[in-house]
């Protein structure tokens, strides 16, 4: 467990960690975002004593980490996987933590397998990829054995299978009942790992809520429905329908709709009241990411400016559909980027509009707008 | 092919916008001016201590130069590091990719530090030289006395050939680190050692730098410098060699080796 | 359009590719994936004349790379994020390779307004955080306004928003009808970014197909069904010899290999009631992981279990829906259990 009570820390005039508190219960994966510069860093530093807090205090079990006795059996942490001597082996690296806070030897090849290194353990750790380097890390924060866990953005560097061994790895030390948090850039990544989200932006605290309630409460998922090919008309009435009972409804290019603002039973009613057969109706989620990017959008500090030829970029534009008659699009929540990939990811991206009304227009004001939400 | 002077302009811009162009080049001009000064001061004070033999082949010209010994390892680090930091900071992979014909790279890079170093070169023997003789007073030489003009040339070209010769070498080695720490000695202590012992004089005679610094002799044999089987022109001709191998010699290499 | 032709390199006995042939084609995004070690990074360097091949060939727009007069106008690379000058600021970087190619000055401010780096254009490049180095990277990448790009590790360092950035930089830039070629190991990005995929493993071509056509040969698909009249549903799908998995607790039936319109049309014309007719597709990385798996190298193991989570999917996955199960799990269950 990990807690901090009004984290505060100052460069000078600089607020970098400002009043922050949260706890890191055990037993899950909690992940830690925000944007550059937004202070993830320096709470990571302060929690592990090598940063002094300003005002307030960040404890893990109770007790600051300076005063945490073999702080080694209790914390493990990834910090920077660079940061090894490179002349020694990766296995002498080991041995001298362990020997530093009294860990037997064996553990040092147990953590050595456990990582994958047992092959190189022998060999100079400069000769190291970033990839290894990295698991080099992890093995070090597994040594003491310790309940709470720390890592800075682990899947840096690592390949594929890399990657989804230490995704694996968390979430096992997780159901063990550890406490494991974890900080990263990867949405798609941190969407597959974390069950608990805990979201900061300049320094101060924008959501501690678990990942699925985080999404649901930052953007809305939508449903995909597909009437038979070969039924305009059907699906026309159907389109009418949905948003008759309220539904709002853009068209994917080759004729799918998307659906907000009615659950898939309804949906389904209404197909049946319409006599419309339907070839699809499937449930999406948002993404992390579009949930994240709408949160965060205040709180970034250095941003890419759109490309001259942004007008350009919507390879498969959404429509609104014949029977909105140009109305007034209706108010969709603002700012959406990506809609998610079908659920166990794979899928074509594809853009979600900011504002439908605008989209039938021009191309070009919704790219604007979805530069101002970026922002 | 990527146009010449295209390449020749972004060398240019380059080497003008890196910290180490600008120190070690003053480094070069003002450690030689100011040792050379100092040297000659000495000399003149106690020109009437030294053995007769001393006197009657004093050198005047050479004098102002005797700072050079110094001075050229600013022109070395300055030569190393116009090539190795390419390597060092990785830019490398990326310059080779915007030039990707080898040998237009390289001269590219080599005629604009070169000319650079010309010029700093230039520039320092005159200073030097004008300096030396004033402080060196009634001993001096006029710049238009017989062969002079040439010494002080000379003694520019030398530096700017000491730069290429560096430059060669850092390109064959791909690391300033090794370059620096075989050049460096090499030249501060191997070069000099071997030449002031008899025994070794013959061969360290054929080295670049004690061919090359022939040119800036007025009269043969001054300072216990020795007689050499070779003129100025021939000193420098040998060093030119030496010049052009490592030049080659780095060509091969950068064509050969994956960056 | 870039063309390789039996490209090979051999370090001493190592081969490190190995008689590769593709072309990477213009208007899409083209994936290049692989397991460390499997040969990427020096297939990009020959791609860009940076390594020797020790036989074959690659073709830019069908030219050496040696033979293109000003090759960053007509490919740009990001190779490594750090392959720039420290002691330079970004700005003066970026103008000596502008210069070498005879591109005007004046693209260099514009790049760096693209990537968001205006600000600190004047600052020397060594005080650059790695996401800032990545940015510089692809401005100069982006330099020559060439109709090539090759990005290795894009994404390497950026956050979130940068992330969301340079993929849809990618995308829109492959939509204009250039050549984008990018190499990741982050297959859920991976999966958001390509079209077409390339994949090596141990130096050699492994596949050469579409984001689709690979995820559909490597992994399972199928149908996920939920209705109010589940056993009616049950019935008339047995009946039109259709087997369905029922996922126990969840009310919903998983149908593997029947077209989701002929199950659409089914349903319609026995009037049965249906909450969800969603196909269901594999993951990217459940796809790759299948693929590759004979050619990794570094294989870690936590003691007793391996390295590869058993069956379809990662057995895992937080990002379902709140009321699915792990899919694949219900599936192997069910499979072992109720038939």
């Amino acid at each position: 467990m990990i807690e901090a009570v009004g984290l505060t820390k100052r460069y000078g005039a600089k607020t970098a960690v400002d009043q922050l508190s949260f706890q890191v219960r055990p037993g899950h994966v909690t992940g830690f975002l925000g944007p550059n510069g937004s202070g993830k860093s320096t709470t990571m530093r302060m929690i592990l004593g090598l940063d002094r807090p300003t005002s307030g205090s960040v404890t893990i079990n109770g007790l600051p980490f300076r005063q945490l006795p073999n702080a080694q059996r209790h914390v493990g942490a990834l910090l920077d996987a660079k940061a090894v001597h490179g002349g020694r082996r990766a296995r002498r690296h080991l041995l001298s933590l362990a020997q530093l806070s009294g860990i037997p030897e064996k553990r040092v090849d147990e953590v050595l397998a456990v990582v994958g290194l047992q092959d190189v353990s022998r060999q100079r750790t400069k000769g190291f990829s970033l990839g290894m380097g990295q698991r080099l890390g992890i093995a070090a924060a597994l040594l003491g054995d310790p309940q709470v866990l720390l890592f800075d953005e682990p899947v840096n560097g690592l390949d594929p299978e890399g990657i989804l061994w230490v995704r694996t790895l968390m979430r096992r030390l997780a159901a063990e009942g550890r406490t494991v948090f974890v900080s990263s850039h990867l949405m798609s990544e941190m969407a597959l790992t974390a069950d608990h989200l805990i979201v900061i932006g300049r320094g101060r605290l924008l959501a501690d809520m678990g990942t699925q309630e985080f999404i649901a409460h930052n953007s809305a998922g939508f449903a995909r429905v597909r009437a038979a090919d070969n039924d305009h008309a059907g699906r026309d009435a159907l389109g009418e329908a949905l948003t008759k009972a309220g539904g709002r409804v853009l068209q994917e290019p080759e004729g799918t709709l998307r659906v907000t603002g009615l659950d898939l039973p309804r949906i389904s009613d209404l197909a049946h009241e319409a006599g419309v057969r339907l070839w699809e109706l499937s449930p999406h989620r948002a993404s992390l990411e579009e949930a994240y990017m709408r949160m965060t959008q205040a709180d970034v500090e250095y941003t890419s400016t759109e490309d001259p030829r942004a007008e350009l970029w919507e390879p498969e534009p959404l429509t609104v559909p014949a029977w909105e008659d140009g109305l007034q699009a209706p108010e969709v929540p603002r700012g959406a980027f990506f809609a998610p990939p079908p659920p166990g990811a794979g899928g074509q991206p594809f853009l979600m509009p900011s504002n439908p009304g605008e989209l039938a227009g021009t191309d070009r004001t919704t790219t604007e707008d979805t530069r101002e939400e970026t922002r | 092919m990527s146009s010449f002077p295209a390449v020749l302009r972004s060398e240019w811009t380059k080497i003008r916008t890196v910290a180490s162009t600008t120190w070690t080049l003053v480094a070069a001009l003002v450690v030689t001016v100011g040792v050379s000064a100092g040297l000659c001061a000495v000399f003149n004070a106690t020109f009437n201590d030294m053995p007769k033999e001393q006197q009657v082949t004093f050198d005047p010209t050479l004098a102002s130069f005797a700072g050079m010994t110094l001075g050229q390892l600013a022109m070395i680090v300055f030569g190393v590091l116009v090539v190795g930091t390419e390597y060092s900071s990785g830019m490398i992979r990326t310059s080779l990719a915007a030039v990707p014909r080898r040998a237009s790279f390289l001269a590219g890079k080599l005629i604009v530090a070169t000319g650079l170093a010309l010029v700093v070169g230039l520039v320092t023997s005159f200073l030097s030289f004008f300096l030396g003789q004033a402080i060196l007073g009634d001993r001096s030489i006029g710049i238009d006395e017989p062969n002079v003009l040439r010494a002080v040339v000379g003694a520019g070209l030398y530096m700017a050939m000491i730069a290429l010769f560096s430059m060669g070498v850092a390109t064959i080695l791909r690391s300033s680190m090794l370059s620096l720490g075989i050049l460096m000695p090499f030249f501060f202590l191997v070069s000099t050692i071997l030449g002031a012992v008899s025994a070794t004089r013959k061969v360290a005679q054929y080295f670049p730098d004690q061919a090359g610094s022939k040119i800036m002799q007025v009269v043969p044999g001054a300072m216990d410098s020795g007689e050499a089987p070779y003129g100025p022109w021939g000193g420098f001709g040998i060093m030119a060699l030496w010049v052009l191998a490592s030049v080659l010699g780095g060509y091969l290499v950068l064509k050969k080796r994956d960056a | 359009m870039i063309e390789l032709e039996g490209l090979t390199k051999r370090f001493g006995a190592k081969t490190a590719v190995d008689h590769l042939s593709f072309q990477v084609r213009p208007g899409v995004v083209t994936g290049f994936l692989g397991p460390n070690g499997a040969g990427k990074s020096t297939t990009m360097r020959m791609m860009l004349d940076l390594d020797n091949p020790t036989s074959g060939t690659v073709r830019i727009d069908g030219k050496h790379y040696r033979d293109l007069p000003e090759p960053l106008k007509h490919i740009g690379a990001l190779l490594d994020a750090k392959a720039m000058n420290g002691g330079r600021s970004a700005y003066n970087n970026l103008l000596c390779l502008a210069q070498s190619n005879r591109i005007p000055e004046r693209r260099v401010a514009e790049v760096l307004d693209l990537v968001g780096l205006t600000a600190v254009a004047k600052k020397k490049s060594k005080g650059f955080s790695l996401g800032m180095g990545q940015r510089l990277g692809i401005a100069s990448a982006l330099l020559g306004d060439p109709e090539i790009l090759m990005f290795d590790e894009p994404v390497n360092g950026l956050d979130p928003e940068g992330i969301l950035w340079i993929r849809n930089l990618m995308k829109g830039l492959a939509a204009e009808g250039r050549t984008i070629f990018v190499s990741s190991h982050l297959m859920s990005e991976m999966a958001l970014t390509a079209d077409h995929l390339i994949v090596i493993g141990q130096g050699k071509l492994l596949a050469d197909m579409s984001m689709a056509d690979f995820i559909h040969k490597n992994s399972r698909s199928y149908v996920r069904l939920r209705s109010p009249q589940q056993e009616r549903l049950k019935d008339v799908l047995h009946e039109a010899g259709i087997d369905a998995i029922s996922v126990p607790a969840t009310g919903v039936l998983e149908i593997d290999g029947v077209a989701v319109e002929r199950l659409g049309e089914l349903a319609a014309q026995h009037q049965i009631v249906l909450h969800e007719l969603s196909p269901q597709r594999a993951s990217l990385e459940e796809a790759f992981m299948r693929m590759t798996a004979d050619s990794v190298e570094y294989h870690a193991h936590a003691p007793g279990e391996p390295g590869l989570p058993p069956g379809p999917g990662p057995a895992d996955n937080a990002a379902r829906p709140a009321d699915a199960p792990a899919w694949g799990t219900g599936y192997e269950a069910t499979r072992k259990g109720g038939q």
